[in-house]
Formats: structure tokens, C-alpha cells, sequence
């Protein structure tokens, strides 16, 4: 079979937000690049499924300052943030909102021009800036692919799929993977790598992102050499949306929603209860996600769950014109579900959004392996315990911009052309093997299944170590090479990649969650239910031959003060 | 009695004669086709291709098939429960099962390779 082989200056895995961001920035400052994706350019990942808010201290509905972005960042996270990543975000955030701007994303405006702000969970003010209800992702995307389409210096190669970054002398120096059109093995010769892959979201049954977001990235940087960090930290989104079934709408729709309209969060006894647990909702809907999750899922526990095994959400109280006027053409998308929100409730459960750990960066993106950069989602330590409403597309955005920018001054700086990529860097991806014995699709599904049950937002040393031998026993199943031979969009196989994926990731955050012997932010520990200050601090992950070292690092500089 | 759905997927280009692989999938009402998809890959089969990366909030439109001779996305047509034929989009070349080649031409591996930037080596 014929091995395609590219080169390039720098090879930016991943075409969300921060993979555009980046392509256009390398390109800018004179870099050539590759733009590959697992998927569809600028379609594949959490993006372009964005709906609502983007949080940024542009001031322009109150006054604001980024300080004041940052200060509510750092309260959402819990004591573990990484400042100098979260100030970058804050302070920086305003001028790439502006640049999409003026790129002509079209951000919703107030009658007299200025660009509209909406008030989210967690902040103090009105910060958040967005397209419409439901379409800023779009939006963003679009706009992006816009300007990357325009930008000559950036080849897009979709349907690529990266199973290894190539090391040598410990320097990231490319990629190989296959083409999932045909099959052909595919090396990347670069002089400096761009992970922006995205998180991890689809280790767990129910996910409100891509099937593409297993965690490439951080089994990629793990194989690599390069340090995790914060892996323990998965956030799930509280009102997820869980019966009756939806179809053509994203689980997290109601959230907007919810803030607009104060839609009211009911237990089995069709009572209020997110006050129950320490918070003081009153009409506006301002918990922050760790504790509306908490909640939820204690009424569960405690029996007074909705049938389907979660709250009701009710929108019963608001009137139909009112209902109509917010929802727009939603409403119709809703009855033709069978859902009639003057009539019923639905029914809202936690679901995995999205990860706050990652690939361990300093403020320039650089991970802990020369030569590979990291940015977007994919990254760790911006967010701590947990993620502030609206800060993931401002961290893409401003990530993958100073990424970009980082990787084409290590590419100018590596000399004249890229060190070629040794043959042996392809053998898993021209394995031929007998068809499989297993299903992996099946696999994938009972590992989701385990994760959700003993990974998820509740945790005990006793659920954590089943989940560890269950992983252990997948990936006895896995075996060594894929099944079959390279084809055309062979699943099969694919699955046997994505697997080799999501058990490396999966066995990283058990492990990470049974080092965090207390509960913070969105790791909760049924026996170590409260937060302890000897735990401030990131476990880190990194891959020495098969085995999984972790480690621990201070945090640095927790308050605005420490970093003024 | 539990009702269930009948999928009848062509896994060839090449019309009526092309090889078809039946598959029985539970039924719950509301469900959209690409779920009785799934369900055949975890369950039934895993070697029955079938693209999509955001699963139900029809964002990323990979999942165009043809579904009772229509042309739909599998995400948003509903399930029923009766025989279901689907089969793999006439107008775009095909690459397997329900899966054909949308990626926009040059964005496509042998447009990067003809672009300067790579080359394709033959293996001896």
C-alpha cells in the first residue's frame, strides 16, 4: 500500500476553535501548515456545538475589568487554577472577541450598538457575549473556516486520523496516522506540533459533545513524553437534557433557557431543592455548575429522582406567548418531539461537557516535550476544580492564537526542513491481523457504561479501584495490534484505535481521581466529602514505558493580588 | 411484547445488486434512526460503517444517508418500527456501507499531496 508523507512547518492536530486559531496565527507570523482532523475541517468537535456564551471583559453592557473575569474564574475553580494560564485567558480574551468581531461573527447587539452581554452562572456581572441562543458554535466556526479558507500558507486535510506523535531525541518532530477515506498510512514531517483536540467527554455514556472527543490529545501527549495535569477533573454539565427523548437538538439546549426564563428545578415531589444543598438560588439561575450537579444527583441518591433517573424541568409556570417569544422556532422543534413545555416538564440529568484537565502548558502553550504545543480544551490547569460558564470558547480562542504564535517561532528556529519521520513510526497503522474477534464498538459502549457508573461526579475508593480493574479487563480484550487491514473508512478498526485511546485516558483520570483523597469542585468523594487544603495542588500524569507516574506540582499564585 | 425495528443496509454502491445485511434493533418511541445504527455497531455489528461525530444535535451533518429512498440525516429520522431500508448517498462516491466521500475536495489527502506540501510513496 502507498504511504502518503507530508511536510510542513507546523502540524496543528485538531479544527475547532483553537486548532483554526492557531493554523491562522503560525500562518500569520510565515509558517506553513497542516490543519488535520479526524473528521469534517472546522466541523468535527465541541465548537462548532457550542450554543450560548463566551465569557469576555469587554465592559461594553456594565463596566468590567479583566481582574474581575479572573477573580470569578479562580472562585469557579477552587483554589486550583493555574493563574498565569486563567489571566491569560482574562486579560487577553477581549482582543480575539473583538478580532471575531470584526471577522464578522456577528455577536448580538443592544439597540444602541454596543455589543450585547448576558449574565451566566458563576459571574458577577454580565459578561458573556454570544450570537444567538442556540448558534454561537456556528457562528464561531464559520467565521473561523472563513479565514482559513482565505489563508493560502494553511493546507486543511480532513479525515486524517493521528495515532502517534514522532519523537525524536526528544523533540516532537510530526505525526503518523492514516487517511479514513482509504486507508493509506499517512506521516507528517514538522518542526513543531499543535494538539487541539479537544477533551474527553465521550468516556462517558452520556456526553453533550463529538463522538471524535475520546481524548486523542492527552493519550497522544502521554505517548509523547509530555505531562498531564488536573486529569482528575471532569465537568458535568447539570441540566443535560434526559427524557423524553430529543432528537435534533443538543442535551445542554435548556441552559440558556433556564437563565432567561428562570426555568424551576423540581424532585420527585415536584419541589424546588437546589437550596437544600447550601446554595441561595432565588428566581435568577446562578449555581454554578460542581454544586447544580451535586444537587441533582443527591436527589437522585435520596430517591426523590424523575422517572428517567434525574429532575424535572419546568417551564409550566411562564406564559405560552412568553414561552413562544423566548424560544422562537425551538418551540416547533420541541412538539414535534412530543413536548409541550405549557403542558410538561422534561426531564434534565448531568452529562459530560466537558474536562478541565489536560495537557500541562506554561502561559506560551508549551508542554513538557520540545517542539509540542497544546491549546483549547485539550489543555489543563486554566480551569482548576472547575470551569466557569462561558470560559471554554475564550480559552480557544486565546489559547490557540498564542499557540499558533508559539509554534511557528519554534519552527523557524528548528533550521531548514523537518527530520523525516522513521519508517517504524507506521507499523500499528499498517498492521494486517486477523478480523476481530471482538466487538470494539461494544467495548467502547461497556467502558462508557463503567465510567459513568464509578468515574463520574460522585467517586469512593471502592467504585474508583472497580473501575480500574474493569478498565484492566478491557484492555486485555484490546490486544495489541487492530483488527483486519487498512480500508476505506474501515469502523471496525477505527473503534480499535478510539479504544486504545479512551482506556489510556480512562485509566489517567481513575487514577488521578483515587490520588484526591478529599472533594473539590467538580470531584466529588462520597468518603471524603470535604475540601482539604492539603490538597491544593495538581497531580500530574505522565507515561514511562506502560506504566502511568503520577506526580504532584504546588499551585502557583492563587489570588489577583499574588500575580499583580 | 416488546416491539422492535427492521434496518436493511445496502453496503455497496452499486444499486439493486448491491450485498444488503438485515438487522433487528429494539424500539422506543422517539428514537432516531442513527440510535438503531449504534445499536447494530455495539450490538449486532461492529464492521457496519456509518459516519457521524455529534450524535443527535445535528450539527456536524456527516450522517446523510438515504432512509426509505429520502435522502435524511440518520440523527433526526425517526426509527419505526417496520422494515426500514437505508442506502448510501447515489450522488457521492462511495467509500463503505452507508459511508460516502463528503469532505470537501481539497480538503481531501490527495489535494494536500498534490499541493507541494507531500508526496505519495509507493511501497515496494
Amino acid at each position: 500500500m502507498d504511504v502518503v508523507e507530508l511536510k510542513t512547518d507546523v502540524l496543528v492536530i485538531g479544527s475547532g476553535a483553537a486548532g483554526m486559531m492557531a493554523a491562522l496565527e503560525a500562518a500569520k507570523d510565515g509558517a506553513s501548515v497542516i490543519l488535520a482532523d479526524r473528521s469534517l475541517i472546522s466541523r468535527s468537535g465541541a465548537t462548532i456545538m457550542a450554543q450560548m456564551t463566551v465569557a469576555v471583559a469587554l465592559g461594553s453592557q456594565t463596566p468590567d475589568h479583566w481582574e474581575h473575569h479572573l477573580a470569578d474564574t479562580l472562585a469557579a475553580g477552587r483554589d486550583l487554577c493555574d493563574v498565569s494560564l486563567s489571566r491569560l485567558v482574562c486579560e487577553e480574551g477581549p482582543r480575539d472577541i473583538l478580532q471575531l468581531d470584526e471577522w464578522k461573527v456577528g455577536w448580538a447587539r443592544n439597540p444602541d450598538g454596543s455589543i450585547r452581554q448576558a449574565h451566566a452562572p458563576g459571574h458577577d456581572r454580565p459578561r458573556c457575549v454570544y450570537v444567538d441562543f442556540l448558534s454561537t458554535g456556528p457562528a464561531v466556526a464559520k467565521t473561523l473556516r472563513t479565514r482559513v479558507v482565505r489563508q493560502k500558507e494553511v493546507v486543511r486535510v480532513g479525515d486524517l486520523y493521528v495515532t502517534d506523535i514522532v519523537v525524536r531525541d526528544g523533540v516532537a518532530t510530526g505525526a503518523v496516522g492514516f487517511s479514513l477515506a482509504d486507508g493509506r498510512p499517512v506521516t507528517v514531517a514538522a518542526k513543531a506540533v499543535v494538539i487541539a483536540t479537544g477533551g474527553l467527554t465521550r468516556l462517558y455514556q452520556r456526553n453533550s459533545a463529538s463522538a471524535n472527543m475520546g481524548g486523542d490529545g492527552y493519550a497522544l501527549a502521554l505517548r509523547a513524553g509530555a505531562a498531564l495535569t488536573d486529569m482528575e477533573f471532569v465537568q458535568f454539565f447539570p441540566i443535560g437534557h434526559l427524557a423524553p427523548r430529543l432528537v435534533g437538538m443538543d442535551p445542554i439546549m435548556w441552559d440558556p433557557f433556564r437563565y432567561k426564563l428562570g426555568g424551576r428545578l423540581l424532585n420527585a415531589e415536584m419541589r424546588e431543592f437546589v437550596n437544600d444543598y447550601g446554595n441561595e438560588e432565588a428566581g435568577t439561575y446562578n449555581v454554578t455548575r460542581d454544586r447544580a450537579t451535586f444537587a441533582i444527583l443527591s436527589e437522585v441518591k435520596a430517591g426523590r429522582g424523575s422517572p428517567a433517573g434525574g429532575a424535572f424541568l419546568s417551564f409550566q409556570h411562564i406564559p405560552e406567548d412568553e414561552l413562544r417569544g423566548a424560544f422562537g422556532p425551538v418551540i416547533d422543534k420541541l412538539a414535534a418531539n412530543g413536548i409541550d413545555l405549557t403542558q410538561m416538564p422534561v426531564e434534565v440529568a448531568p452529562i459530560a461537557h466537558y474536562h478541565m484537565g489536560g495537557v500541562k502548558v506554561d502561559a506560551a502553550m508549551r508542554s513538557t516535550v520540545p517542539g509540542l504545543f497544546s491549546a483549547g480544551e485539550a489543555n489543563g490547569g486554566s480551569n482548576g476544580a472547575n470551569r466557569l460558564s462561558g470560559n471554554a470558547i475564550t480559552e480557544a480562542f486565546v489559547f490557540g492564537r498564542t499557540a499558533g504564535c508559539s509554534a511557528a517561532a519554534f519552527a523557524r528556529e528548528a533550521g531548514a526542513a523537518p527530520a523525516e519521520v522513521p519508517p517504524a513510526a507506521l507499523d500499528l497503522v499498517r498492521a494486517e491481523t486477523p478480523k476481530a474477534g471482538e466487538n470494539h464498538a461494544g467495548l467502547i459502549a461497556e467502558l462508557q457504561a463503567l465510567m459513568a457508573a464509578d468515574v463520574g461526579p460522585f467517586r469512593t475508593e471502592e467504585g474508583l479501584a472497580r473501575a480500574l480493574a474493569g478498565i484492566a479487563a478491557l484492555k486485555a480484550r484490546l490486544g495489541d495490534l487492530p483488527p483486519a487491514a487498512p480500508g476505506p473508512y474501515d469502523m471496525a478498526r477505527l473503534d480499535w484505535f478510539d479504544l486504545r485511546t479512551m482506556l489510556l485516558v480512562a485509566e489517567v483520570v481513575t487514577r488521578s481521581a483515587i490520588a484526591r483523597k478529599e472533594s473539590r469542585g467538580a470531584h466529588q468523594r462520597d468518603d471524603f466529602p470535604a475540601m482539604d487544603p492539603a490538597f491544593v495542588l495538581h497531580h500530574t500524569v505522565r507515561l514511562e514505558g506502560d506504566r502511568l507516574v503520577l506526580g504532584r506540582t504546588p499551585v502557583e499564585g492563587r489570588t489577583i493580588k499574588e500575580v499583580a | 411484547m416488546r416491539e422492535t425495528a427492521t434496518l436493511i443496509v445496502r453496503r455497496g454502491p452499486g444499486g439493486a445488486d448491491a450485498p444488503t445485511s438485515s438487522y433487528e434493533v429494539p424500539y422506543t418511541p422517539g428514537q432516531s434512526v442513527l440510535d438503531g445504527l449504534r445499536f447494530v455497531r455495539a450490538h449486532l455489528d461492529a464492521t457496519l460503517s456509518v459516519r457521524h461525530s455529534c450524535v443527535n444535535a445535528n450539527t456536524c451533518k456527516e450522517c446523510m444517508i438515504i432512509v426509505d429512498g429520502k435522502v435524511d440525516y440518520a440523527c433526526t429520522a425517526r426509527l419505526e418500527p417496520r422494515e426500514m431500508v437505508l442506502e448510501p448517498l447515489g450522488n457521492k462516491a462511495h467509500l463503505k456501507d452507508l459511508v460516502t466521500e463528503i469532505t470537501p475536495p481539497d480538503e481531501r489527502l490527495e489535494h494536500a499531496a498534490k499541493s507541494g506540501v507531500g508526496k505519495v510513496v509507493a511501497e515496494g
